[in-house]
């Protein structure tokens, strides 16, 4: 890897700091950067360590939500008991991706920014926009199997590859986030971003900006809940498809429900409006293939990973089905 | 005292070295001297070299010397220095030769830095150009271009026998089908490396990654030019080869060429990546067509085969051999092509020809199984050979019907409901498939020495490998039973070239060759044995001969009379303080030319298929072996339990992708290439069947390493197809292709 120099950040502060120097990046877990770096994806000059800072527990909110520190790791995260109890599906999200020895590095703030999976992304002998701004998209008439079918744009079509990430999108969590400008909060659905004509933005982030905490609402959906990740081999392998499904059941009448697609687009894929129509009708498999439907509208496959239409279709049927049935212990 | 360890369980030799980190890998070994190697691969497919310019790399303090075309010391010239034990016919390929790219990740310039971290920083800062040329990578593509090579690196097909277009033309049942099994990288856990020590005389130490020091050792000294007996090359441990480690790779080649120029020692380790940028197993289409009668007795049967080479080098396999070895027909009809692609040569991979061709051929036979509507066991066991065609040999021993009989009642096969899509629990449809296969169980010479020290501890060796199927151990064991001593007693030594002489380990052949050796060896040591007993004082032996005596529990005996039996200790006594050294070479016997000698393997699976997600789940194996004599049940299972995890993942997920616009294989890691994980992987059994072979060798032993896998796959396809209905023709058999 090319030549670095590292600091480690004793505060929040200092860490804003000292990452707004030219080519400068945290470093959390450094599961993702550290290999991104040894294949000279990434290039940063300097490394600011963020693990001393704040940020390393999980806590109570006055809205009786949770706040997740953004140094906590996946594993602590998923198996807090707050977590386990309150927010299964988070817990399920996180157990779902990668393997016990990543999850005790990788931390929570870390997953959000995780790169994607791309074939091309990964090797610098192939065009690739995200990678080389301007350069090309090896994906689009390459090897897509694995790549988006939602939001995708002339230029990428790339995934964002988090289990995570696809459960937070359907708990409705914000990110908080600490910039030179100070603080703010971003709601989930607003921090990752589509491709566009900007692929090698991931995140509606500032370069000077770290994150803190990712809160959680008081809503849980305990009850109703399913993370269903559909893959290649049976652990260890990036979702082709997943889908984050919680139910608020009354009876058997939806009151509230929540659907989030990983392994489809370049951000969890969510439709509240989609959602919203199915409020007081029957938990049906009917209802949720008509949910299914109105989620793939607008799809579009690249050959190798069409497939994803219709699958991505059926998963949030069966994962809807599975949250609907769920019986809950205790 | 228990000497007899022929047939018992025996813990791994070599496994708290393992474990504890004690063994050293290739890579692991150091000198005062020693920088570190970093390759620079091209990043086209085909083209030449317009420039390189290191300039910026070799400013960076550290950097000793970066190897290109342009700098390289002279090569010796003739296509046969480069060639190995294992290569195919052609022209092997020569790193930093010259310009010419001939595939993508082509080792194009060696950076030597003072350390990894820098060679590799270098590497990045050296800038190629290229003048492109049009490449052909697509394999569906090239097929019409598909040829008969002048000379198969593998046996040629097999003749026709019989009058296969008239049986096929009135057979009642005809079925035609194509199948297709993709490309594939071994990826051992250990990455290729060597580390070259540069001795004060310039004699070389090398440590290689190999599955056989001596094939290295003769590479070496053909294309350096130096003398034999100044390269030695060792490798006590390998992690993994799968046949990746059959021919010298080109680290080898480049660790030693910066060691001699830079008169420094040199560590040259691959990166994962890299891993993808030299052989692999073929991409093979193979195109079948079965003629039957109604009651599903096989008429006609023709096999066409398409595999992958590249365009220096003939890389062979046998793809089509299996029909005439495991199914009686007498109309019999096999061609094997190759296409020629820029890529680098394909490169033996475990049961390297069987798991492809028995893939196919066990498919289309359970395809036609369906179609005659027989219960696809009875359909094989209808048409079971009873020696082999391609030779018309008899086989050496054959007790296959007998994994058939124990792997079904294990399985439970009968409570199979014959209909596909039939069986079901909630959303996931059940599959039960069978499959059966064989791998050849050859002999090759070898030789091996034993020195036994006068306090009774034996040391047996051979120039041979370990790469993780046991050889320590069961070599020990092997020489321990021979000579009737404790098994700790007895070590064994590999991995030395200077050792004797052995063949590459691969194969499935090193028990059978080794192991042989290994006995006849010590069965030379029983006869010095016996000459220092009879010369004990009123030697109960005066008159024996080696074949009358029992070597047990560290004495030895006429058989007829164990009541007289004296210590070795006390017979070792007699040669007065020196060690009894033999070293021995062993040849096939001549007779085993008359028959043809094979395992047999009979695999049962169960699946589960979502019905509506596609996800496949192997729930169930039972393999049924019949392999021989086994030596160690313990390592013999391991070898069919990972075959078993192997043949999940030949099923169900390896695949090396290209992208045959750029002619790269884009899933250079293991994130994108998929190999089997833990939970993967559930129920799975093992038996051994009884099996005497008294021809195949002086053991009876069949070796392993191979015939664990070759039935797996098509036995989960064919589960695959009993749970769905659906056939699918490609591996590997990915969710989206049940939707
Ligand atoms: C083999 C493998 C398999 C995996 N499988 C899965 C899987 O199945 N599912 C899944 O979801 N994930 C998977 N992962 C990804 C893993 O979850 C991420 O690598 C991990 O979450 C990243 O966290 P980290 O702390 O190590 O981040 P780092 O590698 O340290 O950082 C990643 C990026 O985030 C930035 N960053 C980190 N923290 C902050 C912060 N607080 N504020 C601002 N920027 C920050 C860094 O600058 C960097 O750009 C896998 C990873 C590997 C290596
Ligand atoms: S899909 Fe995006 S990440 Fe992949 S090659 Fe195209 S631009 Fe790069």
């Amino acid at each position: 890897m090319r030549p670095f120099t590292y600091s480690q950040a004793a505060d929040v502060e200092a860490a804003v700091r000292e990452v707004s120097t030219d080519g400068a990046r945290f470093i959390a877990g450094g599961t993702n950067l550290l290999d991104l770096m040894k294949i000279d994806v990434l290039r940063p000059s300097h490394l600011v360590d963020i693990t001393q800072i704040a940020h390393r527990s999980i806590d109570q909110t006055g809205e009786g939500g949770l706040l997740l520190g953004a140094l906590v790791t996946n594993a602590d995260t998923a198996y807090h008991p707050q977590v386990e109890q309150r927010y299964p599906l988070l817990s399920h999200a996180i157990l779902a991706g990668a393997t016990a020895q990543l999850r005790n590095m990788a931390t929570d703030g870390g997953n959000l920014l995780q790169r994607t999976r791309c074939y091309y992304f990964y090797d610098t002998h192939t065009p690739c926009n995200k990678r080389e701004p301007g350069s090309g998209c090896s994906a689009i008439k390459g090897y897509n199997r694995d790549l988006a079918i939602l939001g995708t744009s002339e230029s990428c079509i790339a995934t964002h590859p988090s289990d995570m990430c696809v459960a937070l999108a359907a708990l409705e969590a914000t990110v908080h986030v600490t910039g030179k400008a100070g603080e703010r909060t971003i709601p989930f659905q607003d921090f990752h971003r589509l491709p566009g004509d900007t692929p090698h933005l991931d995140a509606n982030l500032q370069p000077d900006e770290i994150i803190t905490a990712i809160e959680l609402p008081s809503k849980g959906f305990s009850q109703h809940y399913a993370y269903l990740k559909l893959r290649d081999r049976a652990s260890y392998a990036f979702a082709l498809v997943s889908v984050a499904a919680a139910l608020e059941l009354d009876g058997d009448t939806i009151k509230d429900i929540r659907v989030a697609l990983g392994g489809v687009a370049h951000k969890p894929w969510r439709l509240p409006e989609a959602e919203a129509l199915l409020k007081g009708q029957e938990a049906t498999p009917a209802t949720f293939q008509k949910l299914a439907k109105a989620y793939l509208q607008g799809a579009r496959g690249y050959g190798h990973n069409d497939f994803k239409i219709e699958l991505a279709q059926r998963a949030i049927v069966r994962a809807l089905l599975q949250a609907k049935e769920r019986k809950t212990t205790a | 005292m228990n000497t007899h360890h022929i047939g018992t369980p025996a813990n791994r030799k070599d496994g708290r070295e393992k474990v504890t980190g004690k063994a050293k890998y290739a890579a692991e070994y150091f000198a005062p001297d020693l920088v570190y190697g970093f390759v620079v691969n091209s990043a086209i497919a085909k083209g030449r070299i317009t420039g390189i310019d290191l300039s910026e790399a070799q400013q960076l303090p550290g950097v000793l010397h970066i190897f290109t075309h342009e700098n390289r010391p002279g090569y010796t010239w003739l296509d046969s220095h480069y060639q190995d034990e294992d290569s195919p016919p052609g022209s092997p390929f020569r790193p930093l030769y010259n310009n010419q790219i001939t595939f993508s990740m082509q080792p194009i310039a060696l950076v030597v830095a003072e350390s990894f971290e820098l060679a590799r920083y270098a590497g990045m800062l050296v800038k190629v150009t290229y003048e492109e040329e049009p490449q052909e990578t697509d394999f569906e593509k090239n097929l019409i271009h598909a040829y008969e090579p002048p000379n198969y690196k593998s046996s040629p097909p097999p003749k026709p026998w019989g009058n296969p277009e008239e049986a096929m033309a009135h057979a009642p049942v005809k079925l035609e089908q194509a199948y297709s099994h993709p490309a594939e990288h071994h990826n051992p856990m250990e990455m290729h490396a060597a580390t070259v020590i540069y001795g004060q005389d310039g004699k070389l130490t090398v440590y290689d990654k190999i599955q056989g020091v001596q094939n290295s050792q003769k590479y070496l000294s053909h294309a350096f030019g130096i003398p034999l007996q100044d390269v030695h090359v060792v490798s006590e441990y390998v992690g993994g080869g799968f046949g990746s480690g059959l021919r010298p790779q080109y680290q080898l080649f480049l660790a030693v060429l910066a060691a001699r120029e830079l008169k420094r020692s040199v560590r040259l380790m691959l990166t994962r990546q890299q891993m993808f940028s030299f052989g692999h197993r073929p991409k093979t289409v193979q195109r079948f067509a079965l003629g039957a009668t109604q009651d599903g007795k096989l008429q006609a049967l023709e096999q066409n085969a398409f595999a992958e080479t590249s365009r220096f080098e003939d890389y062979s396999e046998d793809v089509v051999i299996w029909p005439g070895v495991l199914y009686a027909c007498d109309n019999v009809k096999l061609t094997h092509k190759l296409v020629g692609l820029d890529v680098y040569t394909p490169l033996d991979m475990r049961a390297p020809g069987g798991t492809t061709g028995i893939y196919a051929l066990e498919c289309a036979i359970d395809e036609m199984a369906y179609q005659v509507g027989m219960d696809p066991m009875e359909f094989r066991l209808k048409n079971y050979s009873e020696k082999d065609y391609n030779k018309d040999k008899p086989f050496s021993s054959k007790e296959l019907r007998e994994a058939y009989r124990q792997g079904a009642a294990r399985f439970g096969w009968e409570k199979r409901n014959p209909a596909p899509r039939s069986m079901k629990e909630g959303h996931q449809l059940i599959g039960w498939g069978v499959a059966q296969g064989a791998w050849e169980a050859k002999q090759q010479e070898a030789a091996a020495k034993a020195v036994l020290t006068p306090e009774g501890k034996l040391t047996v060796s051979s120039a041979t490998a370990d790469i993780g199927t046991g050889t320590y151990t069961v070599m020990a064991q092997i020489a321990a039973e021979t000579l009737g001593l404790p098994l700790e007693d007895v070590t064994f030594k590999l991995g030395d070239s200077t050792l004797p002489k052995s063949p590459l380990e691969g194969g499935s052949w090193t028990v059978s060759s080794v192991g042989s050796a290994v006995k006849a060896v010590c069965e030379q040591v029983q006869e010095q044995l016996l000459k220092l007993a009879q010369k004990l004082e009123n030697s109960p032996f005066s008159n024996a001969k080696r074949e009358d005596l029992t070597f047990s529990g560290g004495r030895l005996f006429v058989t007829q009379a164990p009541a007289q039996s004296v210590s070795l200790a006390e017979v070792l006594a007699q040669a007065k303080g020196s060690p009894l050294e033999v070293e021995a070479s062993l040849k096939p016997a001549k007779e085993q030319q008359n028959y043809s000698p094979y395992a047999h393997s009979a695999t049962f699976v169960e699946v589960q298929v979502d019905e509506d997600l596609g996800t496949i789940k192997v729930t169930r194996i039972v393999s049924a072996i019949a392999g021989g004599r086994i030596i160690n049940p313990k390592t013999a299972r391991s070898q069919i339990l990972g075959g078993a995890v192997w043949g999940i993942g030949v099923a169900l997920e390896e695949h090396s992708v290209m992208d045959s616009r750029v002619g790269r294989f884009m899933t250079h890691d293991l994130d994108k290439y998929h190999v089997p994980v833990n939970a993967d992987v559930q129920q799975i059994e093992v038996i051994f069947v009884e099996e005497h072979d008294a021809i195949v060798n002086p053991l009876g032993a069949k070796g392993l390493g191979e015939i664990g896998i070759v039935s797996v796959a098509p036995a989960i396809a064919n589960a695959v197809f009993h749970a769905t209905g659906k056939r699918v023709r490609e591996l590997p058999i990915t969710l989206d292709k049940l939707l």
